[in-house]
């Protein structure tokens, strides 16, 4: 029982990260959604704040909220929130403490005939979230207003999936009412959702790896957050091993700190001669123990 | 690690970290926080594929 939680220690955080943040259960049967301060604090993952169940905010949500509030022209507080989890996570947060990474994680758990390494054309579709950022997340909230000088956000309009998931699905199955107001829209998003549901049974993560703006965010701090990854050049003989074990395909004996990288630890764990490590390391590997 | 060594290894997530209290802080000052908890406490119709 230990053995089976500790190999699937990651999992298990992930749900738990998951419950404790979504944990206004009332919310869930009453078709109603937490209304508490916490919310003007944003989580560090992609998490609707329209979840029933959640009790901070969306960062990319908020992000796009402040924007296209025609007050302001840039979203400050936010954008301090998500250089503060970059620069201490990077993107750690997209592998431990993002709802939306875990049920993409365990949708790639079913097994296929055919798993996917990456989708052809792989080496330009991951530069499609830094587009959806700049398009979706900025320009489009910023720009495109109402009579009254109000934006839309776009990126949760149009493409979240967490906000289908988490939030639509929860609410029509509590409230008649929002379920009668479904319209195209709805279908469309629908569409999305079902479309990277399916995908994440055969490849690993594609929305994290190809559309996710939050990802994108975080990406750029991988190689200089507080939390990442050291390759020991005298332990290390190039064996390839830890980019078979990464389910995002990175040769981290080149590259340890990928923008790519979510820090799930599977490299490290694969490493046979310990020459991986977290610049922030809770015990010592094994192999290091018995080396000395 | 040393602290020295620390912060010699961590200085430009340091820089960051201080970065984004800042912002953290203009932004609570210019009133951002009310705009994040008004939309946030309020069922996001566009998030939920309505609005």
């Amino acid at each position: 029982m230990l053995k089976k939680l500790k190999e699937n220690g990651r999992t298990v955080f992930q749900l738990l990260y998951t419950a404790v943040t979504n944990g206004y259960i009332y919310g869930f049967f009453g078709g109603k959604i937490f209304k508490g301060k916490t919310k003007g604090f944003c989580v560090p993952g992609l998490n609707c704040y329209s979840c029933p169940g959640a009790l901070g905010s969306c960062p990319l949500g908020s992000f796009q909220a402040v924007l296209s509030d025609r007050k302001f022209k840039f979203a400050f507080y936010v954008a301090g929130i998500l250089m503060f989890f970059g620069a201490v996570f990077g993107r750690f947060v997209c592998g431990w403490l993002c709802p939306f990474g875990l049920v993409q994680d365990l949708l790639y758990k079913i097994p296929f005939p055919k798993k996917l390494r990456k989708l052809p054309g792989d080496k330009w579709l991951k530069y499609l979230k830094y587009v959806i950022f700049a398009v979706f997340v900025v320009l489009l909230p910023l720009t495109v207003l109402d009579i009254i000088g109000q934006g839309s956000p776009w990126f949760c309009k149009y493409i979240c999936p967490s906000g289908t998931l988490f939030g639509a699905l929860p609410l029509f199955a509590a409230d008649e009412g929002i379920r009668g107001a479904a319209g195209g829209l709805f279908g469309w998003k629908t569409a999305v959702l079902v479309f990277l549901v399916l995908l994440s049974v055969v490849v690993y993560r594609p929305f994290c790896r190809y559309l996710c703006p939050l990802g994108a965010v975080y990406s750029v701090f991988n190689p200089i957050a507080f939390y990442r990854y050291k390759v020991d050049a005298d332990k290390c003989t190039k064996c390839g091993k830890c980019q078979k074990a990464c389910k995002m395909d990175i040769k981290v004996y080149e590259k340890p700190n990928d923008p790519e990288c979510i820090r799930c630890g599977d490299c490290v764990k694969a490493c046979p001669y310990g020459a991986i490590c977290p610049s922030v390391k809770l015990k010592k590997k094994k192999s290091e123990e018995k080396q000395k | 690690m040393s602290m020295k060594n620390f912060i010699k290894s961590n200085l430009p997530a340091i820089a960051v970290v201080l970065l984004a209290v800042v912002f953290m802080a203009v932004g609570a000052w210019r009133g951002e926080i009310a705009v994040v908890l008004k939309k946030a406490v309020n069922i996001c119709l566009e998030c939920i594929g309505i609005g």
